[in-house]
């Protein structure tokens, strides 16, 4: 079966077994899904449905029990320089500038600092960093600083960016304003993203498509198509549109909690 | 609080302190052996300081601290490493680091000058032994202190671990490396000291020695001021050091003393 055209990723009956004291803990149970390139696709589900499981495996970090994903055709058996990853915590090293941060793939991968310094700068124009390049990571707040990792995930290329509830340690208002900053990014380079959050409407927000993963064990529920037209505004959310797609996606979380309740 | 007055009031109370311990010598009448007075001590040591004796003990002193310093340092550096990057160096070679560590080493300082002999290296090879342990512990802790997120952003990148080691673990430990070599110069003056107390043919800690056979207790004072100076330089050169290291290490700034909580025994 070779991947469609145009698809970025491929997964494939994915499983995840953890061994724990009291038996084995399935924690994800056949993950089935693909992103297409340049698709922003959201994944969303309650803390502890394995969500982060499923990110650390397509970043190479961790191993699948069963299954397994293709990044454009090839298998993923371990960390790729094709791939951007932005975790929850900025992850930012307090030793380096911000400049030298967002460099740091290009020191890893030997992609040549001389070469690449243009595209850093470009980029932390891009997110609204210009003349921060030589500030430290203290000096900059949470959301500057999440910037930054999102400047740094972009910068080797990727085909892929994944991101793992990147603003879910900022404040709502800061939280907002970067949903808007990352929508235009995405115009802007179309990237292919895996996105993934707890917030409902910060998925049905930003995704093409949002995959619905309900707990133990992880399974993907249903998969939603956002037809919104983009640029999308903060405004949105009150559309009728927006609200019945929130309304579809909670339903299945409902169901689930009065069935386990 | 660092105003002009406060600092006038500093000094005003270092000589207040210095006029009663100067008057209760005279009204009490002190024996100079037991206690000199601030005046004799001061006397003391310019004639020392005319004389030469001071400095050249000093020079001795000195050398024999920084030797032991460096030497120390760099074992420590270089096994703290090797602990914490190999398993199997770690389980082979702990348990001594862990009994080594709970003896008191300025107790091997005779066994040092038997075995080294009356000259430079017995004194240096205490220094340096005394210095090792603050270190090596702390090169330990602080290489295994990168926390996962960051760990797992190098594998994302598909970092070897060399590079994780030299772009990740080795500028996390900085802030624990430096309050290690800051503990470290401290103690291997003191391992110096000793070294020379037990016997030694020059440096200030003989010249104390020799002193408190004949008495002069008042030149007593004078090397203990001197070695008191000789300790805030080293230790001073050391902050200075560490806060251009760490200019990025929020805690740096907060803290003056801190650092010595992170030490080790002597």
């Amino acid at each position: 079966m070779a991947g469609t055209a145009g698809e970025m990723i491929a997964v494939k009956r994915l499983s995840k077994q953890y061994a724990t004291s009291r038996g084995p803990l399935l924690a994800l149970d056949g993950i089935d899904f693909s992103v297409a390139e340049g698709e922003f696709v959201a994944v969303v589900g309650p803390s502890g449905c394995g969500k982060s499981t499923l990110l650390k495996i397509l970043a190479g970090l961790t191993a699948a029990s069963q299954g397994g994903a293709d990044l454009r055709g090839t298998a993923i058996s371990g960390p790729r320089r094709d791939i951007g990853v932005v975790f929850q915590s900025p992850v930012l090293f307090p030793w380096r500038s911000v400049l030298d941060n967002v460099l740091l793939p290009v020191d890893v991968q030997r992609l040549g600092r001389e070469r690449m310094r243009p595209r850093a700068l470009e980029l932390l124009a891009l997110v609204g960093l210009e003349g921060f390049e030589h500030r430290y990571p203290w000096e900059l707040s949470g959301g500057m600083q999440q910037r930054v990792a999102i400047t740094r995930g972009l910068i080797h290329d990727p085909a892929m960016l994944l991101m793992d509830e990147p603003f879910g340690a900022l404040d709502a208002m800061t939280r907002e304003s970067m949903n808007l900053e990352l929508q235009r990014i995405w115009l802007e380079r179309r990237k292919t993203v895996l996105f993934i959050t707890h917030s409902i409407a910060e998925a049905v927000f930003l995704a093409d498509r949002v995959l619905v993963m309900t707990p133990r064990p992880g399974r993907i529920m249903d998969a939603v198509s956002v037809a919104l037209p983009r640029p999308r505004s903060l405004d949105i959310g009150a559309s009728v549109e927006f609200g019945t797609l929130v309304r579809r996606i909670r339903g299945h979380f409902n169901a689930k909690a009065e069935l386990g309740g | 609080m660092k105003s002009p007055r406060n600092m006038a009031i500093r000094v005003l109370l270092l000589l207040l302190s210095l006029a009663l311990w100067e008057a209760a010598v005279r009204a009490f009448d002190v024996p100079a052996y037991i206690l000199p007075a601030p005046s004799r001590a001061i006397m003391a040591l310019y004639r020392g300081a005319v004389s030469g004796v001071y400095i050249d003990n000093f020079w001795v002193t000195l050398a024999e601290t920084l030797l032991g310093f460096v030497l120390g340092s760099l074992l420590a550096f270089v096994l703290g490493t090797a602990v914490a990057v190999s398993r199997a160096v770690e389980y082979f070679l702990y348990p001594y680091i862990v009994m080594f560590q709970s003896m008191p080493k300025v107790a091997l300082a005779p066994l040092i000058i038997v075995w080294f002999g009356l000259g430079l290296t017995s004194k240096v090879v205490s220094a340096a032994l005394v210095a090792f342990f603050p270190l090596l512990v702390n090169t330990i802790v602080g290489l295994r202190s990168a926390d996962e997120d960051h760990v797992d952003l190098m594998r994302s990148l598909a970092a070897t671990e060399s590079q994780i080691f030299w772009m990740l673990r080795l500028p996390t430990a900085l802030p624990f490396i430096m309050a290690g070599l800051e503990v470290a110069m401290v103690f291997s003056l003191i391992g110096a000291i000793v070294a020379e107390f037990v016997g030694a043919e020059s440096g200030l800690g003989m010249l104390i020695q020799s002193m408190n056979f004949s008495m002069d207790v008042a030149g007593q004072f004078a090397v203990l001021f001197i070695l008191a100076v000789m300790g805030l330089g080293l230790n001073g050169a050391i902050v200075w050091i560490r806060r251009r290291v760490l200019f990025w290490d929020p805690s740096q700034k907060s803290t003056e003393i801190g650092a010595s909580a992170k030490g080790g025994k002597l």
